[in-house]
C-alpha cells in the first residue's frame, strides 16, 4: 500500500515539476511574457518610418520596459505610420515635450520604441500623442552612404534617416 | 553480397517495419481498455518520467552550459551577444530540448521498458496475463506508451528549463550579459505556439514513438537473456533512428 | 449439461508447427472431477496440447470443446471468459515479479471483480493457507525458492476457483520435500475443490501417485491410455520404453542417420 502510495505521491511530484517548466518556458521566455496584464493607457506616436518595428515590441524609458507596442496602423491621409504604444498605469509621470524613437538592441536585435523624457511640467493623458517622433534607423542606407562617400544610393531615401519630424513645431 | 541476399534483407526491413506498424495499431486499439488500469499508467509515468528526472535534469543544464559559451562565442564576432537567449531559447525549444531528450529518454526509459518486458516474455508472465483472462497488450505495453506520450513533453521542458537556467549562469552571471538585455530580447522573438508548443508536439510524437519501439521489441524478444541484451541494444538503435527521422518529417511540417 | 460428458474433449486434432507435425489425429477426452496426467517423450507437443485446450494456438484441424464450448470457434472475449474458469500453472511458476506474493495472488481477483478490499484479504489468504504460505504473503518472488514460487502460483491459479485446473511440469526442479508437498496439495485440492486437474509431466513415480488415468502421446498420436495400474503392466512397444524406461525402443536412440558403416568411409 505504502509502496504504491510513493509512487503517486512521485509521479504527482513529476507532473507538477514538469507542467511547472511548461508555464515556465510559455510564460516567461516567450512573447506572452510582454502581455503585462495590468491597467495600460494609450498613447499615439507618428512615425515616417516605423522600420522592423513589430506588434508587441517593448516601449522603454532609460532601458527599462514600460510598455508595449499596441497597434502599428498606416494613416491613409498623412501617409505616416501610427504606433498605439500601451503604456503600464504606473508610469504616468511621462512630461508632454518628450520624444518617442524607435531604436534597434544591438546590431542585430529587435526594435523598440524608447522615450526621451522632457522637462514639461505637464504629464500625458490617455489617447495623447507624443510629437516630437524619430523614425527607424535604416541600417542599409547608414552603409549604403558610408560605402559611396556620404552620397545615399538613391535620392528618395536621403531624408528618411535623420529626419526629425515634429508636425508640432 | 548477391542479389537475393540484398532483397532478403530489403524485405526483412520492409517486414519489420510492418510488424512495428501493426503493433502500433494493436497498442492503440489496446488503449480504451487500458484506461481502467489507470493505476498501472500513473506508476508507469513514475517509471519513465520521474525515473528518468536525474538524468535530463543533469544533461540539461550541461547542454544549457555549452551552448551559453559557444553561441556567446560566436554570437561576440557579429556584437550580436544581445540576441544569445533568443538563440539558445530557439534552439532549445525547437529542437534539442525534444530531440536529445528523447535520446536519453530512449537510453533511459526504453531500455528499462524492453529489459522488463523481454523478461515477463521469458519468464511466461505474459502467457500467464493471457491465461488470467488480462490482455497484456491493455494491461502491459498500453500504460507504458500512454506514460511516454506523457511524461516525454514534461521532461523535454524540465530539459529545456534547466538549459536556458545553464545558458543564463554563462552568458549573464559569467560572461557579464545584461540581464534585461537576455531576456527581453529573448521574449520579444519566441513565440508559444510556433516555438514552445511545436516542441511540445514533438516530444510528444518522440515519447510515444520511443516507447513504441522499446515495447515492440521486449514483447518480441527470444526469450532467453541474450535475447533481451539483443532487444535492449535494437530498442536504443532503432528508437533513436525513428526519433531522428520523425524529427526531419515534423520540422517540415510544422515550420 | 450432461455431467457424465467430459470437461475436454478432443477430436481429430491436427497440427503442425514449422514444418513438424505436432499431433495427427489426437483423440482425447478429460472426465470431470478426475486428475488426468499427459505424458510422452520430450518433445512430442505436451505442452502444445495445453495451449490448445486453452485456445492459446489454434490447431490447423480438429475441434476442442471446452465446457461445451469448442475454443477454436471462439472470439478473444469469449476466449477470455473462458478462462476465467481455468487456472494454468506454469513450468516457471510465472509469477509477476512487481508484485509481492499477496498481490500475485490477488491479481486475478483485482482484475475480474470489483470486490471490497476486506474480502480479497480473506480470500488471497485463505488460499495461501491452502499452500501453507500465507507467511510469505509479504514477500517478493525473486525471495522464494522455487517450489515456494510453485506453490504461490498455485494459490493464484486457484484464488478464482477455477473449474479446470492444468498443471505444465509442476514436479520440474523439486526437491524431493517440495515434490511431495506438490503432489499432497494437487490430490487435496482437486478434491477439496471438485476441480478437474490435467497434469503434465513425465515423472512417471509421482504421476502414478496422484492421477486417474493416463494419456501417453508419441510421435503424434495416443500411443495409449487407461489407468495407471493398466498402463504400467501394458504390454505395446510404447509402454514398456516408456514405462519401463528402456533407452531404446520406438523412441530411437540414436537420430535419423545416414548408415554408420558408409558414413565412416568404408566400402559395403
Amino acid at each position: 500500500m505504502s509502496q504504491r502510495r510513493s509512487y503517486q505521491i512521485g509521479t504527482g511530484l513529476f507532473i507538477v515539476l514538469g507542467f511547472a517548466a511548461l508555464g515556465f518556458l510559455a510564460t516567461q521566455t516567450t512573447s506572452l511574457a510582454n502581455y503585462r496584464q495590468g491597467p495600460t493607457y494609450a498613447l499615439q506616436a507618428r512615425f515616417t518610418n516605423v522600420g522592423q518595428l513589430k506588434l508587441r515590441a517593448p516601449v522603454k524609458i532609460a532601458g527599462v520596459r514600460i510598455g508595449s507596442v499596441h497597434a502599428i496602423e498606416l494613416e491613409p491621409d498623412r501617409l505616416d505610420a501610427k504606433v498605439t504604444l500601451a503604456i503600464d498605469e504606473r508610469f504616468k509621470q511621462i512630461p508632454d515635450d518628450s520624444a518617442a524613437a524607435i531604436f534597434t538592441s544591438g546590431l542585430l536585435g529587435d526594435q523598440y520604441v524608447g522615450l526621451q523624457p522632457g522637462g514639461s511640467p505637464d504629464m500625458l493623458k490617455n489617447g495623447d500623442e507624443l510629437v516630437l517622433t524619430q523614425s527607424a534607423i535604416q541600417l542599409e542606407e547608414l552603409i549604403g552612404k558610408y560605402l559611396v562617400g556620404g552620397n545615399p544610393p538613391s535620392a528618395n531615401a536621403k531624408p528618411e534617416a535623420e529626419k526629425t519630424s515634429a508636425p508640432g513645431n | 553480397m548477391s542479389d537475393a541476399n540484398r532483397t532478403n534483407v530489403v524485405g526483412d526491413g520492409l517486414a519489420e517495419v510492418g510488424r512495428i506498424g501493426l503493433f502500433l495499431v494493436a497498442v492503440i486499439a489496446a488503449i480504451p481498455r487500458s484506461l481502467r488500469y489507470l493505476r498501472e499508467t500513473v506508476r508507469q509515468i513514475f517509471f519513465v518520467g520521474a525515473m528518468s528526472l536525474v538524468i535530463v535534469m543533469t544533461c540539461g543544464l550541461f547542454i544549457g552550459l555549452v551552448l551559453g559559451l559557444q553561441l556567446y562565442d560566436v554570437l561576440s564576432r557579429f556584437g550580436g551577444t544581445a540576441s544569445l537567449g533568443t538563440v539558445v531559447s530557439l534552439a532549445l525549444y525547437r529542437e534539442l530540448g525534444p530531440v536529445v531528450t528523447a535520446l536519453l529518454f530512449a537510453g533511459r526509459a526504453g531500455t528499462s521498458i524492453t529489459a522488463e518486458i523481454g523478461l515477463m516474455r521469458a519468464t511466461d508472465q505474459l502467457s500467464a496475463m493471457e491465461m488470467m483472462a488480462v490482455d497484456p497488450m491493455s494491461y502491459v505495453v498500453a500504460p507504458r506508451f500512454i506514460a511516454g506520450v506523457i511524461a516525454m513533453p514534461l521532461l523535454a521542458c524540465i530539459f529545456n528549463a534547466l538549459a536556458i537556467f545553464g545558458a543564463h549562469a554563462v552568458g549573464v552571471t559569467w560572461l557579464g550579459l545584461d540581464n534585461g538585455t537576455f531576456w527581453s530580447n529573448m521574449t520579444s522573438n519566441v513565440d508559444v505556439w510556433t516555438d514552445v508548443m511545436n516542441g511540445v508536439y514533438k516530444s510528444m510524437v518522440f515519447g510515444g514513438i520511443v516507447t513504441l519501439m522499446a515495447s515492440y521489441q521486449g514483447y518480441t524478444t527470444a526469450p532467453t537473456s541474450e535475447g533481451v541484451a539483443h532487444a535492449t541494444t535494437r530498442t536504443v538503435v532503432f528508437s533513436s533512428i525513428a526519433t531522428l527521422a520523425l524529427d526531419f518529417v515534423m520540422t517540415a511540417f510544422l515550420m | 449439461m450432461n455431467v457424465t460428458e467430459p470437461l475436454v474433449r478432443i477430436r481429430g486434432l491436427m497440427t503442425r508447427l514449422g514444418g513438424k507435425t505436432i499431433f495427427d489425429g489426437v483423440d482425447l477426452d478429460i472426465p470431470r472431477g478426475g486428475i488426468t496426467a499427459i505424458m510422452g517423450p520430450s518433445g512430442t507437443g505436451k505442452t502444445t496440447l495445453l495451449r490448445h485446450i486453452t485456445g492459446q494456438l489454434k490447431p490447423d484441424a480438429g475441434e476442442i470443446v471446452v465446457d461445451g464450448r469448442n475454443v477454436v470457434m471462439l472470439d478473444r472475449d469469449a476466449l477470455f471468459d473462458l478462462r476465467e474458469k481455468i487456472g494454468y500453472l506454469f513450468q516457471n511458476s510465472a509469477l509477476l515479479t512487481d508484485f509481492s506474493v499477496f498481490e500475485n495472488v490477488a491479481f486475478p481477483l483485482r482484475q475480474h471483480a470489483r470486490l471490497p478490499e476486506e474480502l480479497v484479504r480473506n480470500i488471497v489468504l485463505t488460499k495461501l493457507q491452502a499452500v501453507g504460505l500465507r507467511g510469505a504473503a509479504g514477500l517478493m518472488p525473486a525471495e522464494l525458492s522455487g517450489g515456494m514460487a510453485r506453490r504461490v502460483a498455485l494459490a493464484r491459479a486457484i484464488v478464482r476457483d477455477p473449474m479446470l485446473l492444468i498443471y505444465d511440469e509442476p514436479f520440474v526442479g523439486l526437491d524431493p520435500i517440495a515434490l511431495n508437498q506438490v503432489l499432497k496439495l494437487i490430490r487435496t485440492l482437486n478434491a477439496t475443490l471438485g476441480l478437474t486437474s490435467i497434469l503434465v509431466a513425465h515423472e512417471l513415480s509421482a504421476i502414478r501417485r496422484v492421477a486417474d488415468n493416463i494419456y501417453l502421446i508419441a510421435a503424434g498420436k495416443i500411443a495409449a491410455h487407461g489407468s495407471p495400474e493398466a498402463l504400467t503392466r501394458g504390454e505395446t512397444a510404447w509402454t514398456k520404453q516408456f514405462f519401463g524406461g528402456e533407452a531404446d525402443g520406438p523412441v530411437p536412440f540414436h537420430y535419423p542417420a545416414r548408415d554408420y558403416a558408409a558414413d565412416l568411409g568404408f566400402p559395403t
